[in-house]
């Protein structure tokens, strides 16, 4: 392997991992979205979006650095995904928009639009937010309309003008939703979201009658998640999916493609079949009501989702497959980012652990008491 | 009529402008106030005064009220990119996706960790450590506007990089060159310093609503004589910083200078006009540009390449050319540009012909490693964009725009600079309280501040148009291909969403200040 392809899996595995951190982070909308099932009262409400709300700035600054990294190591498909689909990824924009201003203002006093104004912003947050981000991650095995054309930068503009990258409906994005499996991985993705957001609540609370009910509330979220994944991730190892030939770049369709890619990297196989297990082991857990559940469920679905896109970008595989040409096809060889530029970015990668510990660290130090209702009125910053 | 892409383009320059204006309604105070919140508390943790942990404590919380919707509208912004601007995206990602992905790990992460402590672990944490986190977030804020402000200098000044026919973008040669270019560092340095300017002016003004209606006396007082002798000194250094750029302009961005001075016929020992008012377009002529003005001589030759006699060349020497000075014409930009356009349609042509001989013929064009492609990268590539204008006359911007926005900037600046050295005077003699008039002169200097930034940024972006990155590539070939019609909605939603947000913010800050620092919240 050169150095160029070595680096291109590099930065596929680091997107990979902030993508599958950005997965177990959805926690925070999760917790949003059933704020209401969970919280019967106003004070309830305020301990569970308290609980969330601490660790917010984290699921969007992850959100921030996966497009940012994205775009510095691929930013072929940042240019065709985010200018193609751009109805899809606006929609997704506007949803976090809403997180952001809604848990700082919700109940400060002067807040001209209310605080149900800023609770509904969550709430829509909370929903619609991992399942449209869910249903884009759909479409790197799914595939999407676009053709792309770098020469098109030949076209000198006015009527008519080609760009690089076209989408080939005018959906521009919204056709994803067009797709079932899409909507299923988007379902999926919610209500994984949503049965995190439950055990993060009964581990960071100390509120019996809200662990209570988000213990009880997990169980059917956790049965819908579960159902959604398995029957998604079974019609993806039955799929078709395209392979490229590393030596000439040419792109074919490919039977069970997926399937071969976990035959071909065992090591991705057991990561994702560990990761699944993880993900039962923590329902179960909080089927039975223990505070640790979402530590399993979390490092599980970071195993599960880092599979998953390694699954769809390592092995010669077209990450972004295109409905309207095979050709088009996105592969981590040709939209990735000149060996320069890997180079430099992979240095700067080194941070990351870094970053992940003193992440851990004050996290722990924010986290290591339960949060009570008593520290609600005792005065410290509070959403 | 204009084509359905044409307006496309108008549409997301909106958009984007739009964005950026909001954002930047709510970045300086961060930077600024981020710094200032950790000076209050490292003298609490050096004294050990419940009094200045209060004082900390109330300005963080008008912090964080801003803070949410800056990161918000942030989000946006680095999306748009994407989504609104994919020709862009692909042409300069190589380079320009860089300092976005090491601004949201080195710098993004550390902000929104420590801002969590910051907020949340004055009860949790040791107070060093929570010192360590409030300082952490400072950093982690004014390194992410550092990381940014590389990104905005490159398109600005687009080096450290070279053209790949194969994968038909620029892609970056050297990271120092892109991450220390001197219109980054300059850059960086003036925002920052003018951030925290702002940011000190917010303090004085909020302090001295205060002062009028006799509260927190002592808690406003020593907010001043803290803010007023920061937002001096960084005034001072936003001066030197801003002295600084019109040199760096000068020599990489001439058009913007002409264009914000007006200056039409270029000349040796030129003035530089302190106030006037422009002719109407239709009345202006090359000699005869100003109803009135105020000028001083040579300032302006003295000020760009510290000579009093030096030419400073005028918007019709950069349009039509001056060969006296080795001036192009910008015609003769164009005509070079479109050759070197033409070379990638050849190139299309060849591929497609299957013609091996014609593309390694045009390879060769590209190869800077040869001397036939040295030659053609430096006479024909380097005006790439200009291949895709349609009239000379596109390369000037908007002056008047530009010349008021200038003056605008400019003349608040200094008006800041001598109202900070008079408060932190009158605050110290013990008179300020006696002067209501001048307290009042505060608080009605907040939103000037804010005004005077975004001056800056209306200079430094409309005066670079029409480039999206400087003479390589026009807005008008860099947008998305998405329809107008659904640009032009998205548009309007995040301009109802973000004036509501804005309003809310307002709202809640003026509460906030109202309330004061006893009783914050639930406090």
């Amino acid at each position: 392997m050169d150095t160029l392809t070595f680096l291109q899996h590099y930065w596929w595995f680091v997107i990979s991992l902030l993508g599958a951190l950005l997965v177990f982070l959805l926690f925070v909308q999760g917790g949003q979205a059933l704020v209401r099932w969970i919280a019967v009262d106003e004070e309830e409400r305020n301990l569970v979006l308290n609980a969330t709300g601490r660790k917010w700035e984290l699921t969007f600054t992850t959100l921030v650095t996966f497009g940012g990294a994205f775009f510095a190591s691929f930013p072929l498909f940042y240019s065709t995904s985010f200018g193609g689909a751009a109805y899809v990824w606006t929609a997704i924009l506007f949803c976090f928009v809403l997180q952001a201003v809604a848990y700082e203002y919700r109940r400060k006093p002067g807040n001209v639009w209310g605080a149900r104004t800023f609770d509904a912003f969550l709430t829509i947050n909370g929903v619609l937010g991992p399942f449209l981000l869910g249903a884009a991650l759909s479409t790197l095995f799914t595939g999407a309309p676009f053709t792309v054309d770098r020469l098109n930068l030949a076209d000198r503009g006015g009527d008519g003008h080609v760009v690089i990258s076209q989408w080939a409906t005018p959906w521009h994005g919204l056709d994803a939703l067009a797709n079932g499996w899409n909507v299923v991985l988007g379902l999926a993705v919610a209500l994984l979201a949503m049965t995190l957001g439950c055990q993060y609540a009964m581990n960071c609370i100390d509120d019996g009658a809200v662990v209570d009910r988000a213990r009880k509330r997990m169980r059917p979220l956790a049965l819908g998640f579960a159902l959604c994944f398995v029957a998604w991730l079974v019609r993806l190892l039955c799929a078709t999916g395209y392979a490229v030939d590393p030596a000439t770049g040419a792109i074919v369709a490919e039977p069970y493609k997926y399937l071969h890619n976990l035959l071909a990297m065992p090591y991705a196989a057991a990561v994702l079949l560990g990761g699944a297990a993880l993900v039962a082991r923590s329902i179960l857990l909080g089927w039975r009501g223990s505070r640790r559940a979402v530590w399993w469920g979390g490092s599980g679905t970071v195993s599960t989702v880092l599979a998953l896109l390694l699954c769809a970008g390592w092995n010669n595989t077209a990450y972004y497959p295109s409905l309207a040409d095979m050709q088009s096809s996105l592969t981590i060889g040709n939209s990735s980012s000149s060996l320069f530029t890997l180079r430099t970015m992979a240095w700067v990668s080194l941070f990351i652990p870094f970053v992940a510990v003193y992440i851990g660290y004050a996290w722990r130090a924010i986290d290591r008491r339960r949060l009570t209702r008593a520290e609600l009125d005792e005065g410290e910053h509070q959403y | 009529m204009v084509s359905d892409y044409l307006q496309t383009v108008d549409w997301s320059r909106a958009q984007f402008a739009m964005t950026a204006v909001y954002h930047w309604f709510f970045v300086p105070l961060t930077l600024g106030l981020s710094v200032l919140i950790a000076m209050m508390e490292t003298l609490y943790y050096r004294t050990r005064d419940d009094f200045w942990r209060r004082t900390t404590r109330f300005w963080m919380r008008l912090f964080g009220i801003n803070f949410a919707i800056g990161v918000a509208t942030g989000l946006i912004l680095e999306f748009e990119f994407g989504t609104n601007w994919s020709n862009y995206s692909h042409f300069v990602g190589d380079i320009f996706g860089a300092p976005l992905a090491i601004e949201g790990i080195m710098a993004f992460f550390l902000e929104t960790t420590f801002i969590a402590v910051m907020f949340f672990g004055w009860n949790k944490v040791g107070r060093g450590f929570h010192l360590a986190s409030t300082w952490l977030t400072a950093v982690g804020a004014n390194l992410s506007a550092w990381w940014i402000l590389v990104a905005n200098a490159w398109m600005q000044y687009p080096v450290g990089c070279t053209f790949n026919l194969q994968t038909v973008r620029n892609e970056m040669t050297s990271f120092w060159e892109v991450a220390l270019s001197p219109v980054a560092v300059n850059k960086f340095f003036h925002t920052v310093c003018s951030s925290f300017t702002l940011a000190s002016l917010f303090v004085v003004g909020v302090s001295a609503w205060y002062l009028l209606r006799r509260r927190e006396d002592k808690m406003a007082r020593a907010s001043i004589a803290l803010a007023s002798a920061f937002g001096f000194v960084f005034a001072v250094l936003t001066a030197i910083t801003g002295d600084r750029s019109g040199v760096v302009v000068a020599r990489v961005q001439p058009m913007k200078l002409a264009a914000m001075e007006a200056l039409y016929r270029g000349e040796e020992g030129a003035s530089l006009t302190l106030f006037g008012v422009l002719r109407p377009e239709r009345e202006r002529t090359s000699d005869d540009v100003f109803r009135f003005s105020w000028s001083i001589p040579k300032l302006l030759s003295m000020m760009s390449f510290r000579d009093a006699g030096a030419f400073v060349p005028g918007i019709d020497d950069l349009v039509d050319g001056n060969p006296g000075r080795g001036i192009m014409p910008a015609a003769e930009k164009m005509a070079r540009g479109r050759v070197a356009v033409g070379e990638l349609a050849r190139y299309r042509a060849a591929r497609e012909a299957g013609d091996r001989a014609a593309m390694a013929a045009v390879e060769r064009k590209f190869d800077p490693s040869a001397p036939e492609g040295e030659a053609f990268l430096r006479d024909y590539f380097a005006y790439f964009g200009y291949g895709y204008l349609q009239s000379p006359q596109q390369i000037v911007p908007n002056v008047p725009l530009l010349f008021y926005s200038f003056r605008v900037m400019v003349g608040a600046g200094v008006f800041f600079l001598l109202l900070l050295a008079f408060v932190w005077r009158s605050n110290r003699r013990g008179t300020l309280v006696r002067q209501r008039w001048l307290l009042r002169v505060c608080i009605w200097t907040i939103p000037l501040a804010y005004l005077a930034s975004q001056a800056g940024w209306v200079l430094a972006e409309v005066g670079r148009q029409p480039w999206a990155i400087q003479e390589l590539m026009p807005v008008g070939i860099a947008a998305s291909k998405v329809p107008s019609a659904s640009v032009g909605v998205t548009f309007f939603l995040f301009l109802v969403l973000f004036s509501a947000l804005l309003v809310a913010e307002i709202g809640i800050l003026l509460r906030q200040i109202k309330i004061g620092p006893e009783k914050i919240g639930n406090e």
